[in-house]
């Protein structure tokens, strides 16, 4: 019987998941304050999303997502955590 | 009581803050209104529109001269004023009766509270408000599950009441199960009743307890629309035709006043309810008659009405229809013909059309004797002039019917002078569908004789315009700034690359390559003649450089000609298009013309053809050309190179005759043992089945797996014939040029001409269906032969059997119905596609936002480039650069002028 605190975010080392990170507040801060936007004008990301929850994200952090794509090779992506979404 | 002469309905000064949309209450729609319409005729006996009817003057001017008795205005300036209909008993609304529905189950049916306790809704309140100033969209969600919890409740938690289940039947019927006494259906009256006693706490419910009160969505006022909404009509004959809306809401009075009637002679109860219902019915029709389960209402029993639900909804709806897009002036249409002199940047339009369009001319000291020209000639005589705006005097003259000398003389600048469209003015044009920002370019007026607007070959990709009776569009901006814009944004050089993929959309088809490619060929000599020919018609006025050739005499090759127009330092290297098959070679090294260099501007090697001056090929010496030396230097090569292209093409002669695809008799024997060996092949395949021997294909059953292996072998056979074919004919006759040099047609169809048309197929099988175990009753049940399952071994040269005719048509026929499914599928993603992207932009420092700001992306297309500048997508061309520096070097690391 493994408690659910104790199972690794297997997720996160999957191939097809790119890398995820939250932000720490000041880099919160620097990046809100480079784009010129409040936290609701990002991208959302539920905390229900399952890469969210093997972050351990609160609702108001911001995610950022490194992926790779054809066209631009390495490719940074923010999102702000809601509090909604089906859990 | 004196009328003010204007009651001025707006001021010019007042900005509008902020829209509130809400339900009218019957309070409102009582002060709003100025008339009570009780009667039904709407004209007297002697034609004067009946006091409290429909057409009551308090409705507002409409005719010539009549002053509006509330607000004093002629019809030029009355805004029209709303009546109303106070009804004798109340009637649902359609539309709002789904918000009454979970109102009712939700609130308590005696004391109108939610029914959940007190304390649960002051918390789901302050949840609602919180959702609602951040998730809206969840906000409604919330709602839902409210209602869903309160419309469990048996018992009122605060009045005690007992609460029961109710049951809502579209279009008008609710029902309540009482238990034991069954359903009962609760009458509008007996819901508005209920529903009045509910409270502000609604709001978490997703009403607005003040703007939107539920009472309010049953009508017991009825409010009416001034006649300028819905007009008459007189027709030839002297008799009035009203509008739908007038005859809908003649009807409801009529039968409003009916049931007032009844109800006053105490009818029995039964009856009251009939009416009662009728009106119901009358009301909902006016507001939408295509209700699901409800009656329509029709004109004479014929004609449904088309009310105002009607009015707004659809393509042809006020939206869509008149908001979206809407007819326009100072835009002209006609068919389009072909003109390959002018200039891509030009557009042809007919005498005709440039007399009637026009262009608001201002007068300046500087062009006033022009314009003082214009109107002289006036509007019959072109370059003339339509009207003339006097601005000292206010005032605008017809040059039909003024005196125009006279108005000639008193021009004076600070005048509009409307003239004729004349050579040089910017048009915006246009061909249906708009797919892309190319389906609307600027073009340069070039006014000419003749009916119909005159295009260059090359713009015909943009527009995929063809002149088999296409018509476009011509719109004239009437704007300086619209007119800047056009010139500078949408003129057609500015779009010889695609933003789509980066290439040239604007470029040579057809004839363009296939002269391209008799010019460059290197088995062609022009003699001094025909080089003047083909450097005139491509109006080049330099110096003729020396020849290729002294001996027999001076003989010019065409890739010295082409090479005139080539930037000086143009560097380019890629296969050409005839550079396939037999014919490949993968470097410069090439035997065969077939391998295209160009250094320091010189056509060394290889031919022009698609793959160097076609339209729509990326990566080509066109696409170079716009994309290193700019929209203009491809614009002048396209306009003067590729007139050469024809030119030479009259010179030669290309055509093509029922000999360009004879086949030797030992072709046509070879083909015919190919035929025969296949089917043996076929034969085979059927005898491996009826034994069981057949390989099935892994996931089919053994008929399927015969089938594709039948397939599979009959295309082999078909590609077999088609080398043969290719082998046989000369390279060099005039259809193989064609599909060589990609300008029009394949290997493929020139073997269906020759050689044989190969299997046919609907939905990618055999044609199968029609009798039973055969498609035709030409052919024996379950046949093995292929030719009975829609395999044709004729050629179109040789011509079609019957049956071979009919499999073809068949086929013919699934194309047919692709396409037609295509586009209306295609159209409506487009629409789709275009209203949600629409308000999408990218920020100047490089996000996409929509119009609130919202981030879409961080990074436009994640790489921040702009397709249109670059390399068919890549954004830098490493292998180019080194080219060019190397070339560069070579000639001592100068750029050459
Ligand atoms: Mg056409
Ligand atoms: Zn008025
Ligand atoms: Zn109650
Ligand atoms: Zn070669």
């Amino acid at each position: 019987m493994a408690s659910a605190r104790r199972r690794k975010p297997k997720i996160l080392e999957h191939e097809y998941v790119p890398e995820h990170r939250v932000l720490s507040i000041e880099e919160a801060r620097d990046l809100l304050k480079r784009l010129g936007v409040s936290p609701l004008q990002l991208p959302k990301i539920s905390v229900n999303d399952p890469v969210a929850k093997a972050l351990g994200a609160k609702p108001g952090d911001i995610i950022e997502i490194v992926r790779k794509s054809p066209t631009g090779g390495k490719v940074v992506y923010y999102r702000f955590v809601a509090a909604y979404g089906k859990s | 009581m004196p009328l003010p002469s204007r009651i001025p309905f707006y001021k010019e000064t007042d900005v509008i803050d902020k829209i509130v949309f809400g339900v009218l209450s019957p309070d409102e729609i009582r002060k709003i209104s100025r008339v009570t319409v009780v009667r039904g005729e709407l004209y007297e006996a002697d034609g004067t529109p009946v006091s409290g009817g429909l057409r009551d003057p308090n409705f507002g001017a409409i005719e010539p001269g009549e002053r509006c008795p509330v607000c004093g205005n002629t019809r030029e300036t009355c805004p029209g004023h709303f009546g109303r209909i106070e009804l004798a008993k109340p009637v649902f609304i359609p539309h709002y009766t789904d918000y009454l529905y979970k109102l009712l189950q939700a609130t308590c049916r005696v004391c109108g509270r939610i029914t959940l306790p007190s304390e649960k809704i002051e918390k789901y309140r302050m949840i609602y408000r919180r959702l609602r100033a951040r998730w809206p969209q969840l906000a409604k969600v919330f709602s839902e599950r409210v209602i869903a919890e309160a419309a469990q409740a048996t018992k009122c938690p605060h009045c005690g009441a007992q609460q029961y289940k109710i049951n809502y039947v579209k279009p008008f019927h609710f029902y309540e199960h009482r238990g034991s006494e069954g359903p009962v259906r609760l009458s509008p009256e007996e819901v508005q009743d209920r529903v009045s006693r509910t409270q502000s706490e609604i709001e978490i419910l997703g009403f607005h307890p003040e703007r939107a009160r539920p009472e309010h969505m049953i009508a017991s006022v009825l409010i009416v629309p001034p006649v300028s909404v819905r007009p008459s009509i007189t027709l030839e004959t002297g008799l009035r035709s009203e509008d739908d809306l007038t005859h809908a809401l003649a009807e409801i009075v009529r039968q409003n006043e009916k049931l007032r009637n009844i109800m006053m002679t105490n009818a029995p109860q039964t009856m009251i309810e009939d009416n009662w219902y009728v009106l119901q019915e009358l009301v909902a029709g006016y507001i939408d008659n295509e209700l699901p389960g409800a009656r329509r209402l029709t004109h004479r029993r014929k004609r449904t009405l088309k009310t105002l639900a009607q009015r707004l909804k659809g393509k042809e709806g006020r939206l869509r229809g008149n908001l979206s897009g809407k007819r326009v002036n100072f835009s002209a249409r006609t068919v389009i013909s072909p003109d390959p002199n002018i200039s891509i940047n030009e557009v042809g339009v007919p005498l005709e059309v440039a007399m009637t369009l026009t262009v608001p001319m201002k007068v300046t000291p500087y062009n006033i004797e022009e314009a003082r020209r214009y109107v002289l000639n006036g509007p019959y005589k072109w370059p003339g002039a339509v009207y003339v705006y006097k601005a000292d005097e206010g005032r605008k003259y017809s040059l039909k019917y003024a005196n125009r000398e006279e108005l000639a003389k008193k021009l004076k600048p600070g005048d509009i002078v409307e003239r004729h469209l004349i050579n040089g003015d910017i048009v915006l044009f246009n061909r249906q569908p708009s797919l892309h920002r190319m389906s609307i370019m600027g073009h340069i007026v070039r006014v000419m004789p003749g009916k119909t607007f005159r295009l260059n070959l090359l713009v015909c990709p943009p527009y995929n315009a063809d002149f088999d009776g296409d018509e476009m569009n011509l719109h004239v901006p009437q704007l300086e700034e619209a007119m800047a814009e056009a010139r500078e944004l949408m003129l057609v050089e500015k779009h010889i690359l695609t933003p789509r993929y980066g290439g040239p959309i604007i470029g040579g088809r057809q004839d363009y390559i296939s002269g391209g490619y008799i010019l460059t060929v290197k088995t062609s000599f022009f003699t001094r003649e025909e080089v003047s020919q083909l450097l005139a018609a491509a109006g080049y006025e330099g110096e003729l450089p020396e020849p290729a050739i002294l001996k027999p005499g001076p003989y010019w090759t065409g890739k010295q000609i082409a090479s005139l127009f080539f930037p000086d330092d143009l560097l380019f290297k890629g296969k050409s298009k005839t550079n396939a098959g037999d014919l490949s070679c993968p470097d410069e090294f090439c035997f065969h013309d077939s391998y295209i260099v160009i250094r320091h501007g010189r056509l060394l090697e290889g031919v022009l053809d698609k793959k160097a001056i076609g339209a729509e090929e990326p990566n080509n010496v066109l696409h170079m050309i716009a994309l290193e030396y700019g929209n203009e230097a491809a614009r002048r090569l396209l306009d003067s190179l590729y007139k050469s292209f024809i030119r030479v093409l009259e010179l030669r002669g290309l055509t093509m005759s029922v000999h360009d695809i004879d086949l030797p008799e030992e072709a046509r024997r070879r083909v015919e043992e190919l035929i025969k060996e296949y089917k043996k092949r076929v034969y085979e395949l059927y005898r491996e089945y009826r034994e069981g021997r057949l390989e099935t294909i892994p996931g089919r059953t053994p008929e399927e797996s015969l089938e594709i292996k039948i397939m599979d072998t009959l295309d082999e056979l078909r590609k077999e014939v088609q080398t043969l074919a290719a082998n046989y004919l000369d390279p060099f006759n005039d259809v193989f040029i064609m599909a060589r040099t990609g300008a029009r047609g394949s290997e493929v169809n020139i073997s269906q001409m020759a050689a044989m048309l190969g299997q046919q197929s609907v939905r990618g099988k055999r044609i199968a269906r029609g009798f039973r175990n055969r498609p035709l009753a030409h052919f024996k049940p379950s046949d093995v032969e292929p030719e009975a399952w829609g395999f044709i071994k004729g050629s179109f040269r040789d011509g079609l059997s019957p049956t071979e005719v009919f499999f073809h048509a068949a086929a013919g026929r699934e194309g047919l119905v692709d396409t037609a499914v295509k586009t209306s599928q295609s159209g409506y993603m487009q629409r789709r596609l275009i209203n949600a992207l629409q308000d999408l932009y990218v920020y100047y420092d490089g996000t996409v936002r929509d119009s609130w700001g919202n981030i879409i992306q961080f990074k436009y297309g994640e790489d921040g480039v702009d397709p249109m500048r670059t390399y068919h997508g890549k954004a830098v061309d490493v292998d180019r650069l080194i080219e060019k520096a190397r070339a560069m070097r070579a000639r001592g690391g100068v750029k050459v002028a």
